[in-house]
């Protein structure tokens, strides 16, 4: 057992957890925000993507000790209160999603893309969405979502 | 996932002393290689050794003495993708850098990491080889073409790390994989390099190891245009035959993917 301290959404937590615990059990189970969600747990759906020091981060190949002391992002730190972010309101204006299993995981890779490229042509959205995989909607809604807050 | 003792050494000389000490270690730096084998329990390391921590083995350089460019082995393939020293001088390589995995893998991955793991798909080995690299350790150096020594295998002892890789810099380059659909691997990936009197070509992905094609360079060296390749015979035997393709398959791949390289190389 180790003791891990880092900062989730805005707040220093710190839990006692097994060494091969990984991020995503972590954020899931430690932390109760089940936001993140375990796709395929091979590190290609992006269900798992998280921000760790402004870097969209696959949770699920992480160790939750390897975040010591990192700065973590999940869905749920994204909105302002009531305040849905802007990524968040155009999914729901676009109909870009259907389960919503993949969800958190696009919203917070397209946040990312949104911080390090001022102006995404649609392929630099597609390329960037590379690791987040949907198995609902054909991504054309996912797109268009994007586009609409760049 | 077995369970493990894990570490985080602030020094080369911290890491090396636990690789010599702990019973059964591992070295990780994004760990998304090694993550995955462990979930899957396919390795099972007494420790861990995170050397993502370690200072002074992260910077891109251009060396002025010999007017190679020094990347740190902790360097992301985001970093190198989007680096300017290496975007200005070897736009290949940044290219190789940016289309490996996906963006959240290439904030992770590191060019030490995938570079030691040796993995046949993978697609540094092919830059390494043209570009005459040299892999430096804390114990040492190698050339590209002695430090791939066969799938998964690298001449480092265990205790060895590598610290920075060196590149020449060619007059022209490119880079050109037929990428796995699903897995971003490269089935083929084709790295070539044109200097002043040579030419170097080097395949990753088809067999077991990075390897050289000695004809190709020929050809190219008299002529350096896609057409001198026309009639290149490629050999299937001793190319890697699975789900993905056959060896046939191969052979024909790298022919098309060196021409394209050589196309996008005199752009």
């Amino acid at each position: 057992m180790q003791l891990v301290k880092m900062n989730v959404n805005g707040l220093d937590v710190s839990s006692e957890i097994e060494i091969n615990t990984l991020l995503v059990d972590f954020l899931r189970d430690n932390m109760n925000l089940t936001g993140t969600h375990v796709g395929c747990d091979t590190s290609q759906c992006g269900a798992c993507v998280v921000h760790m020091d402004g870097q969209s981060v696959k949770s699920c190949s992480i160790l939750a000790v390897q975040a010591e002391q990192k700065k973590i992002t999940t869905i749920e730190g994204l909105a302002d209160g009531d305040e849905l972010h802007p990524v968040q309101k155009a999914f729901k204006n676009n109909h870009a999603l259907q389960c919503g299993f993949c969800t958190p995981g696009m919203v917070m890779s397209a946040v990312d893309l949104l911080e390090k490229k001022s102006n995404p042509s649609d392929e630099d959205i597609r390329e960037w969405l590379e690791g987040n995989i949907c198995r609902c909607t054909g991504y054309q809604n996912i797109i268009k979502a994007i586009k609409e807050v760049v | 996932m077995y369970n493990f003792n894990y570490h985080k050494p602030k020094t080369i000389e911290q890491a090396v002393e636990l690789m010599n000490s702990c019973e059964d270690p591992k070295i990780i730096s994004g760990g998304h290689t090694l993550i995955p084998t462990l979930k899957q329990r396919l390795a099972q390391p007494s420790d861990i050794v995170d050397i993502s921590n370690i200072n002074g083995i992260s910077d891109i350089s251009l060396e002025s003495i010999d007017s190679r460019i020094n990347i740190g082995s902790l360097s992301s393939h985001y970093k190198v993708s989007n680096s300017d020293i290496v975007i200005q001088n070897i736009p290949s390589l940044a290219y190789l850098a940016s289309q490996i995995g996906d963006p959240q893998v290439r904030y992770r991955g590191t060019i030490g990491g995938s570079v030691a793991n040796a993995d046949p798909s993978a697609d540094y080995p092919a830059a390494l080889v043209s570009l005459n690299s040299t892999v430096v350790t804390n114990n040492g150096k190698y050339k590209a073409e002695d430090f791939f020594v066969d799938m998964f295998e690298t001449s480092l002892s265990d205790d060895e790390i590598i610290t920075n890789i060196l590149f020449d810099i060619p007059i022209k380059s490119a880079y050109v994989k037929f990428r796995n659909p699903a897995s971003g691997y490269a089935m083929v990936g084709v790295f070539v390099a044109k200097y002043h009197s040579s030419v170097i070509v080097s395949v990753t992905g088809a067999g077991p190891k990075v390897f050289r094609m000695s004809e190709a360079e020929e050809l190219l060296t008299k002529s350096f245009d896609a057409k001198s390749l026309n009639e290149l015979r490629i050999e299937s035997n001793g190319l890697n035959s699975d789900i993905h393709a056959s060896s046939e398959y191969r052979a024909h791949l790298i022919k098309t993917s060196l021409q394209d390289a050589v196309r996008i190389a005199l752009k």
